[in-house]
């Protein structure tokens, strides 16, 4: 079966050590984490893992099975880049100088579409939201000048169809 | 904020009253009012508040101390297996925690309902290696069910009631509570009810009816329907469904080796147990079945050897009560999710009566293959030296089918699997899916102790016993009369086998001088005995059934026999050899 990239959605209960046991199955299949982000949801005290793999959808499917199996976890879900609206998150620290002296740094900056969140004496930082060949684009851009720290965030999602959450907490409530 | 962990619903019932006591104190009411008067463990520094309640509570909570920690974590699955009920067994921080690992995994792979307590440091300990410390709750996360730990005595009924709800409902397996030791000092308004449910958990999923009539009607229309059942068929108490389903439908069905004694034995319906070493007939004719009926099982590589060949061209209808059981091994046409109990109640009524008397006969002439190729040579030898298999078939006899027989991990296991007889469900207690060796010895004592009105008998090989054969203290010190039969073939049997069919005989690290084990065990002040001859087999195996005390019983057997029927790994069930 043919690799593809996935995002797995899960909504859990915020607890401790749970992060630790839903890393697990994916250390259980030798799977690498391409990126990962928890933060709250939409539903008050409930946290949500975006986690995106290349694999499988057969073993995506069985992983998530296994996630959705864990105790403090609601509802998983996977989506192809298709089914979904997705987005990540740059920070680029430069050196102030270059902006002087080398004036191509101000194009790559209107053409990127990135922010300058600040600046000092000493350096600048450009901020960038987007798709991730964007950001490697610019990062790639970026690099002949010298970037002094970079980072990239893990992949957020919201995906096209529902993800049903509060139906199922009230079921649970009501039955 | 609410300092619950996992949204619950409160029983209608609940009690409001509380009373002012410790945090270890509270632990010991927890356990009682979850009708827990058995417990199993070895006392340490970090766990110490919760031994000085034991000690206070020991004529309404009776604490077994074991030699290792492993110990108590068998035991504990060897009560729970055969009483059906949450096993317990606690620990001290560190080590002690560590110890418990093997049990936690065993029970988790085979799905028995345990509780682990174990001590921790102090909260204001935690993270700094402090002596004994170690983080017992990153170390089990894998092998648990759940875990938590518990750094406040008011976090106390709460998360007991939890822990007993998750371990038992649903797919039961084994809960880690770990508790630091400020939390069992402090003092707390204790008040305990029953947990009733939690929202992110849904252990009992409801059988979809149009899934069943499906389900009814490939099996009404199946030529050569064939049944497989595991241990989801005892699991959810389905014993009876099962049978009913069986004669019904003149289904013949066979057992994984979790799902052995879950049905009699004897019945003319129940043709074997399937995998790696099970029956010719039930591996075989697992490829030219036309609708295979898996209840309770998960397909297990032992029991399915190459997927690729597995049943391709049978339907395959699967009752499962775990959504990650479902095609994770082999595709289901029918899946089911449900309690096995609930399903079959379901299915039953749409289920028309048949006969298939032709595809039974396929059985019947297998049996007959193998009983010539194999069977009759195990259990009724010609040769000199003895079987493992006719020390089984003496112990059937003895014990007129109705002991409780617990085996290790190994040849033995596989020949008890394949010739142990059973009338009642609950009696086959085994290592299956984590295959651990010690385990036997360990389980054999709680098993006995959750069911004294049985003989409970623990099979195990050379190898084995002596990784937890310190335990004979344990059944010393309580005076348990359980029968330890050790099959000594001066070998780690089933690895040497391989050794000789795929290594070409190099016996790597695999003989085993062995100790005087009649010694060690009279050591132990354990009555025992050693059986060399053919002649003195069957009556020191009804002495021992008749004895009322703790028995050893030392049998030697033929060093290098091998278990057959066999699949070789990675091989179809169809390639299954006799020789």
């Amino acid at each position: 079966m043919e690799k593809k990239w996935f995002t797995i959605s899960v909504y859990a209960e915020n607890n401790v050590g749970l992060l630790n046991r839903i890393s697990g199955i994916f250390l259980k299949r030798h799977i690498n984490i391409e990126s990962l982000n928890v933060s709250k949801s939409e539903i008050e005290q409930v946290s949500k893992f975006t986690i995106v793999i290349n694999t499988t959808e057969d073993w995506t499917r069985k992983i998530v099975a296994q996630i959705e199996k864990q105790i403090e976890v609601i509802k998983a879900f996977y989506h192809t880049d298709e089914e979904t609206i997705y987005q990540e998150s740059a920070l680029f620290k430069i050196a102030s100088h270059l902006l002087f002296d080398e004036p191509q740094i101000q194009n790559i900056i209107s053409e990127s579409k990135s922010k300058i969140v600040t600046v000092s004496r000493e350096y600048f930082v450009l901020a960038k939201t987007g798709r991730r060949h964007e950001i490697d684009e610019m990062h790639d851009n970026l690099e002949p000048y010298g970037i002094m720290q970079f980072v990239r965030s893990g992949r957020i999602t919201v995906s096209k169809a529902e993800m049903p959450i509060t139906t199922l907490i009230n079921e649970f409530y009501q039955s | 904020m609410s300092m619950q962990t996992l949204k619950e619903k409160k029983p209608e019932s609940h009690n409001e009253t509380s009373i002012r006591i410790s945090g270890a104190e509270a632990i010991i009411h927890c356990l009682l009012a979850e009708d827990v008067n058995l417990i199993y463990g070895y006392p340490g520094g970090a766990i110490m508040p919760v031994y000085d309640e034991l000690y206070k509570f020991q004529d309404k909570l009776q604490h077994v101390l074991t030699r290792h920690e492993q110990g108590a974590t068998h035991a504990a699955q060897g009560f729970a297996r055969v009483t059906g009920k949450v096993g317990v067994a606690i620990a001290t921080s560190g080590p002690g925690a560590t110890n418990l690992v093997t049990g936690l995994a065993d029970a988790q792979i085979d799905s028995t309902p345990m509780i682990c307590i174990t001590g921790q440091v102090p909260r204001h300990l935690l993270g700094s290696d402090a002596f004994q410390e170690t983080d017992i709750i990153g170390i089990s996360t894998p092998v648990t069910k759940w875990n938590y730990q518990i750094t406040k005595a008011a976090e106390i009924p709460e998360i007991m009631a939890k822990a007993f709800y998750i371990a038992k409902s649903g797919r039961p397996g084994p809960v880690l509570i770990d508790i630091t030791k400020n939390a069992q000092f402090e003092e707390f308004d204790f008040s305990y009810s029953r947990c009733i449910g939690v929202r992110s958990y849904k252990p009992n999923p409801k059988p979809d009816t149009a899934k069943i009539e499906s389900a009814a009607e490939l099996i009404n229309n199946a030529k050569r329907p064939y049944i497989v059942y595991g241990h989801g068929v005892i699991l959810g108490k389905a014993e009876n469904q099962l049978r009913t389903l069986v004669e019904k439908a003149g289904i013949p069905a066979a057992w994984t080796i979790l799902g052995l004694s879950a049905m009699d034995t004897d019945h003319p319906l129940n043709v074997g147990m399937v995998g790696m070493h099970g029956n010719y007939g039930p591996n075989v004719l697992t490829n030219e079945c036309d609708v295979l009926i898996a209840i309770g099982m998960r397909f297990d590589d032992r029991v399915t050897g190459n997927l690729d060949t597995y049943a391709k061209q049978a339907k395959v209808i699967h009752f499962e009560i775990d959504p990650a059981e479902i095609d994770k091994n082999v595709k289901a046409d029918i899946a089911v999710l449900g309690n096995a109990q609930e399903s079959l109640d379901l299915l039953l009524p749409l289920i028309k009566e048949n006969k298939h008397e032709a595809w039974h006969n396929k059985f019947k002439k297998c049996y007959e293959e193998e009983y010539n190729a194999v069977i009759k040579d195990d259990l009724y030898p010609t040769k000199e030296g003895l079987t493992m298999g006719e020390v089984i078939e003496e112990i059937n006899l003895a014990s007129e089918n109705k002991a409780v027989i617990v085996t290790d991990v190994g040849q033995h296991q596989m020949i008890a699997c394949r010739y142990a007889k059973f009338k009642q469900t609950k009696s086959n207690i085994t290592s299956g899916g984590l295959g651990t060796m010690g385990f036997a010895l360990p389980a054999a004592i709680g098993a006995k102790m959750g069911a004294m009105d049985r003989e409970v008998v623990a099979v195990i090989g050379d190898g084995g016993y002596q990784m937890t054969i310190q335990e004979l203290a344990t059944i010393f010190q309580n005076k348990t009369p359980v029968k330890i039969v050790v099959l000594n073939n001066g070998h780690l049997g089933m690895v040497r086998q391989w050794q000789e069919l795929f290594f070409e005989s190099r016996y790597a690290s695999t003989v085993m001088t062995n100790p005087d084990f009649v010694k060690i065990a009279e050591g132990y002040r354990i009555e025992a005995k050693r059986v060399k001859e053919r002649k003195d087999l069957k009556p020191t195996i009804q002495e021992m059934m008749a004895s009322k005390e703790p028995f050893f019983l030392e049998v030697c057997v033929e060093n290098e026999d091998n278990v057959f029927p066999m699949i070789p790994s990675g091989a179809s069930v169809s390639d299954i050899r006799l020789k």
